[in-house]
């Protein structure tokens, strides 16, 4: 078994924005609970040790952490590639420049929409927009690598062609359209971003075309909703084969969303070492490889394509995490996803905004 | 454009070539990517410093690899092609 490759590291829950598609728990950890600077910097060293590459440094936002240039210059001494995953309304030059001076390779900036007005209602933060956009300048004057992320629904999607324009005129060297994820507080407001099939076949269109009229000059990521397919999403690219959480408690998890599965006690950095924690622990080893599958998923041509599919998406549908991934087609359970899909209202209810 | 002996290829901000110790390995990392190159690529990719020309690259393989420069040249000028076409290096 190999160690994982990347880290996504929650620096913390705390931010700005308010957006109701969020993927963090519904109970967030709060300042007093982070892990301090030391114990990250620890944590760096044993990824790097562990074989991680990539180092995503995220929250909520990351640069509420004074100590974000530290941890960068660190993980960069690793040998560690750093990406810094923000919304970018506490960007400014003095920040900015001394995270490029501390070595980070790549800034990730989220956008809510294209159109200033509808993102700074989905973000629930006036005038975020327009911090975003002076964000994206000064990233772009200091050469760092840019990628957007457009977390796109049923609000929003009907811009996704305008949305990578707009990131290729504003120096992006990358796009990511991202289909929400029903995780955390974003299943609260299901209903009210769910769309339907006939906006969903207009937004893979979107995404083609968009495709052909940028070329090789813009990467286009296209992160696809799986309500509507028929086949799970292959989630984390299996569960503690690759990818490692840390939370800002210092829990590890196997994925973002991981702590709302019952029964498993994710193992704290405070606690265990990180190398105990993902070649020893009951819950990296609870859904690893194909022992753990259904009969089903066991003897499917696709099991080391999907993994099984999403573990969360198990307990929140079918009622059991070790459960068939109930949006597969051969799962007993999607029925849950078609009635989901079915009693979809047609006008989107109102945004449960979060608070922090 | 295609690569010629006196481009001075570099890797593209953001993207690099680094060792993975702990598999005992050479990769190119990206944003939210990684690829192992192979044996031929990974020669060229250690020659990349964004000073050196192609042409310097395929003297330094040429005095270290049984074939002929000719041979190589025309190997390192695709291979710098495809590496640039994939946004890994630029020229």
């Amino acid at each position: 078994m190999n160690g994982p490759l990347s880290l996504l590291a929650e620096l913390t829950h705390r931010c700005p924005l308010r957006c109701p598609y969020c993927s963090n728990p519904v109970a967030l950890e709060r300042r007093e609970g982070e892990l301090d600077t030391a114990e990250w910097r620890d944590v760096l060293g044993q990824a790097a040790a562990l074989g991680v590459l990539h180092v995503h440094f995220s929250g909520g936002e990351p640069m509420a952490r004074p100590d974000l240039p530290e941890l960068v210059r660190h993980a960069s001494g690793l040998g560690l590639y750093t990406n810094l995953i923000t919304s970018g309304v506490l960007m400014d030059g003095m920040r900015l420049a001394a995270l490029a001076e501390a070595g980070l390779d790549h800034v990730q900036l989220s956008f809510q929409d294209v159109a200033p007005a509808e993102a700074d209602r989905i973000g629930g933060y006036r005038g975020g927009h327009a911090a975003k956009l002076r964000a994206a300048a000064l990233i772009r004057a200091a050469d760092l690598p840019l990628t957007f992320n457009f977390v796109v629904h049923r609000q929003n999607c009907a811009r996704i062609g305008a949305m990578i324009d707009f990131a290729a005129g504003e120096g992006a060297n990358r796009v990511e359209i991202a289909h929400t994820q029903y995780h955390g507080w974003a299943e609260r407001n299901r209903d009210a971003l769910l769309p339907d099939r006939v906006q969903l076949e207009a937004a893979d269109r979107a995404v083609a075309e968009a495709r052909v009229r940028h070329g090789d000059r813009l990467a286009i990521d296209y992160v696809t909703p799986d309500y509507h397919a028929d086949e799970p999403k292959p989630c984390m690219g299996g569960w503690g084969r690759r990818f490692l959480n840390v939370a800002p408690d210092g829990s590890a998890l196997p994925c973002h969303a991981a702590q709302t599965l019952p029964g498993l006690r994710f193992p704290s950095v405070r606690e265990q070492s990180l190398a105990e924690i993902w070649f020893r622990s009951e819950a990296f080893g609870r859904f690893r490889g194909v022992d753990w599958m259904p009969e089903t998923c066991r003897g499917c041509a696709r099991r080391e394509i999907d993994h099984g599919g999403c573990r969360c998406q198990a307990l929140a549908l079918a009622g059991d995490a070790a459960a068939m991934d109930p949006v597969c087609g051969r799962s007993p359970h999607r029925p849950a996803v078609d009635a989901i899909l079915a009693g979809r209202p047609v006008t989107a209810p109102d945004l449960i905004y979060r608070r922090h | 454009m295609s690569a010629a002996e006196t481009t001075v290829p570099a890797f593209v901000r953001g993207t690099r070539l680094s060792h993975d110790r702990a598999r005992d390995r050479w990769v190119v990392l990206a944003p939210e990517k990684l690829f192992v190159p192979d044996a031929t690529a990974l020669a060229v990719l250690r020659l990349v410093d964004g000073a050196r020309s192609i042409g310097a690259m395929v003297d330094d393989l040429a005095a270290r690899f049984d074939a002929p420069r000719a041979v190589i040249a025309a190997d390192v000028l695709a291979l710098v092609d495809d590496l640039i076409a994939r946004k890994v290096l630029k020229p």
